[in-house]
């Protein structure tokens, strides 16, 4: 009973020296904005693989069509972990370069494996959510656009692509959301983003529970910042007749 | 009873772009068959390979064992530790998908007292990253609570099932409110008229109902959940990850890391692969006939 | 005090409701008698729908009252259930439950909700099917019924609640031509049988032919009624002469 009582005592952010040790805030604030970078860094590049992707999948070359189905399944029913442990410990291991002091040295830092291994899996998910997308722009619509005397580009550009994109608006949103949820992975990899510098922190402090619900409310909190500018975007692409 | 939605009956209607259903992650139709066979058969080329190749270009230096064989001989413990993955997977699945539905039927109550919460608890879980969550659970719940002379013990992997089962009911309360709010208000009227309380409504008439647009997205997330199991080795229980990353240290061996990591890819995928191409199917299914 | 049967049945006083802003009935009253079949005709939107039900208590009203064998329905206080058993309802969408067969959902509220004896219910159940002519479908579930099928196992459903009034909301209007005329035979009969019905409809023909009261409503308001041979030949409102006009 008392150990229930002591997990529920109410003093949750009793010991916050993130607030008020110079040195941890700074620590702190490093990690935010390491996950941040990684965060913004991750959905451009998810972004163009999936719209690069999607513009492939309606090529006519089969070979071309096949392979962006095969890098698609395979990024998608695999451990998003897993993949990162191969690209760094696996990949990351045999890609060395002689470094100046002749000892080998990595090609690629850890982050940059982080970056490259989230990009590839959030982008893997962009390509079916934004082929699915022009797969929903009616048939129809592109026929008229065939008979204004558009082009194959033309109509991808300027008809496929702006509709594919409100239609995709929704399920985007939520994979990015994930993507930001899964730059956490990056600890296991020793990036100093936000968790990392956390499990620093209370593992030198002892003041886990607080750091623990800093964390949590700092992740919410990027996310909100997410969700909000993700909405401001939907709107902005809003026009009358399409969504509620 | 459904009718379909004419074009009349949306405000300002373009005759050209009818508003689709709102995708969801999980209404991704994901595979072509054709995909099915070639992502196995070169995903089996690609590991064959990378196992292959090197074995010959060491053959000459000396007694060290295949690439092949050792894989061999790991594979009884690899598939033991999997199965302790799919068995994590299964107990957070059943935990998650219990208090999502509860959590699901709370957030459409008709007070705001008891919908308000239930919206907050659904986003925060929704929204939190899977492996903070994790750690919370690891590092915050007791080992063991004593309830009136009762010790209930709570061993690294039993917390860690708790911690995955967190998101697993977010997710859940998000697709039960989809799939109720989804249900014609015709439904609920006619019960009402017919003399049915607001719970013998949601018992025996909404939930029913709610299963069938439920199903797709519970295995796509089933799937999400079986592949984010190796997060627990982060937080110190072992299951396939942290066997494979001992195998490895133990082989010590440099040409064995791609095809290893490969080859734990590979049981990832063969269990994963199947659930999703019928989530797929199921989806096509059902978005036609509903 | 109890109500007794050369009372109305039904009656309506004063009644006000909006939605938000709308003001949809302003002021409605009228009384039904037990046994007597009343149609509410008018143009879209003059509150029609509204009207019944509220009768059911499925919106609720602002001011007035509502009073069904005596008591007021918009009460409080009001035994829900007691009310439901009196008064059923057909809707124009039919909204059967698409997870259970004919039979089940004709058997479904007299089990879940009366807590009647299964064996029993399903009998009446059976004879109620066989009433609306829909021997041979118990088994069969909604998707697989036409229109007019379904919204007879929809009126069936309601009278196994062994309802004292039948309210039909437009039940015809989302039914192809070929099937209205089966379900008008089976409402038809209920009136013949002596049922209390209110009926929202456009069929202007069947209203003529089985109302004792038609009803024209027309901005919230009751405009004109009486027995259908003064209200289509001799309307006297040139509200009801310029609607009628439209229709015939």
């Amino acid at each position: 009973m008392e150990t229930v009582l002591d997990w529920l005592r109410p003093d949750w952010f009793f010991d916050l020296s993130v607030v008020g040790d110079d040195y941890n805030r700074a620590r702190y604030l490093n990690g935010l904005w390491m996950t941040v970078k990684l965060s913004v860094i991750c959905i451009l590049l998810s972004l163009g693989i999936g719209i690069l992707g999607a513009a492939i999948q309606g090529a006519k070359s089969r070979a071309l069509r096949v392979s962006v189905g095969f890098f698609v399944a395979f990024f998608r029913n695999t451990p998003p972990l897993v993949q990162l442990y191969f690209f760094y410990f696996a990949i990351g291991t045999i890609l060395r370069i002689t470094g100046e002091n002749g000892l080998p040295q990595p090609l690629v830092s850890s982050f940059g494996w982080a970056i490259i291994s989230l990009s590839l899996f959030a982008g893997a998910l962009n390509i079916e959510i934004f082929r699915s997308g022009v797969e929903a722009v009616p048939k129809a619509t592109i026929e008229a656009a065939e008979a204004l005397g558009y082009t194959r580009l033309q109509i991808y550009r300027y008809i496929v692509l702006p509709l594919a994109l409100r239609i995709s608006m929704s399920a985007l949103g939520t994979n990015l959301v994930n993507l930001v949820k899964t730059t956490t992975l990056a600890y296991a990899i020793a990036v100093p983003e936000l968790l990392y510098v956390a499990a620093q922190i209370w593992s030198e402090d002892l003041n886990v529970r607080e750091m623990m619900n800093v964390l949590l409310l700092s992740y919410v909190g990027i996310v909100a910042v997410l969700v909000w500018v993700l909405h401001r975007w939907e709107k902005a692409l809003r026009f009358p007749g399409y969504g509620g | 009873m459904k009718k379909a939605v004419t074009p009349e009956q949306i405000k300002g209607h373009l005759p050209v772009l009818l508003p689709t259903r709102k995708l969801m992650l999980s209404d991704i139709p994901l595979h072509d068959r054709l995909f099915n066979i070639w992502t196995a058969g070169a995903l089996l080329i690609a590991f064959l390979a990378s196992a292959i190749g090197p074995s010959f270009a060491q053959a000459g230096a000396g007694p060290a064992r295949s690439i092949i064989t050792i894989l061999l001989d790991w594979t009884p413990s690899i598939a033991k530790a999997f199965g302790f993955n799919v068995l994590i997977s299964i107990f957070a699945m059943a935990i998650g998908t219990v208090l999502g539905v509860g959590l699901g039927v709370l957030q459409v109550s008709p007070r705001a007292v008891i919908r308000r919460p239930a919206w907050l608890v659904t986003q925060f879980f929704r929204n939190s990253p899977w492996l903070v969550l994790l750690f919370y659970c690891i590092l915050l719940i007791p080992f063991k609570i004593t309830l009136f002379g009762v010790t209930i013990p709570f061993p690294g992997w039993i917390k860690a099932v708790i911690g995955l089962s967190l998101p697993v009911m977010a997710y859940m309360s998000e697709y039960m409110r989809g799939a109720i709010n989804s249900i014609p208000t015709g439904q609920w009227e006619s019960a009402q008229s017919l003399g049915f309380t607001r719970g013998q409504t949601m018992r025996d008439i909404i939930l029913p109902q709610t299963i069938k647009r439920v199903l797709p997205p519970w295995m796509n997330l089933y799937a999400v959940l079986t592949m984010a199991t190796p997060l627990v080795s982060i937080v110190g229980v072992s299951e396939v990850m942290s066997l494979t990353r001992a195998a490895l240290s133990a082989e010590g061996r440099v040409d064995l890391l791609i095809p290893m990591y490969l080859y734990i890819l590979c049981w990832f995928f063969i269990y994963c692969y199947p659930i999703s191409t019928l989530t797929g199917r199921l989806e096509r299914r059902y978005s036609v006939k509903l | 005090m109890p109500w007794t049967p050369d009372q109305p049945i039904i009656s309506l006083k004063d009644v006000h409701k909006s939605f938000g802003q709308i003001e949809v009935l302003r002021g409605i009253s009228m009384d039904v008698m037990k046994g007597e079949v009343v149609c509410i005709i008018g143009p879209s939107g003059s509150g029609k729908s509204t009207l019944i039900r509220c009768i059911n208590a499925l919106n609720d009203i602002q001011s007035g009252s509502i009073t069904v064998e005596g008591q007021e329905v918009h009460d409080q206080k009001l035994d829900m259930l007691a009310l439901r058993k009196k008064v059923g309802m057909v809707f124009q969408q039919y909204n059967l439950f698409p997870h259970k067969t004919a039979l089940e959902n004709v058997m479904m509220a007299p089990i879940k909700v009366l807590k009647q004896n299964r064996s029993e219910v399903e009998l009446r159940a059976r004879a109620l099917l066989k009433k609306v002519r829909l021997e041979g479908k118990e088994n069969a579930y909604p998707g697989e019924l036409s229109g007019g099928q379904q919204q007879r196992v929809a009126i069936a459903r309601s009278l196994a609640m062994n309802p004292d009034v039948m309210l039909f909301d437009e039940v015809t209007a989302a039914l192809d031509p070929e099937t209205v005329k089966e379900v008008l035979v089976t409402i038809k009969d209920l009136a013949a049988e002596g049922m209390t019905c209110i009926l929202v409809t456009h069929e202007m023909g069947f209203a003529r032919e089985i109302a004792d009261c038609i009803y024209f409503t027309d901005k919230g308001v009751i405009v004109e009624y009486g027995p259908p041979q003064t209200f289509f030949e001799n309307a006297k409102d040139p509200r009801t002469k310029q609607f009628l006009s439209q229709i015939l």
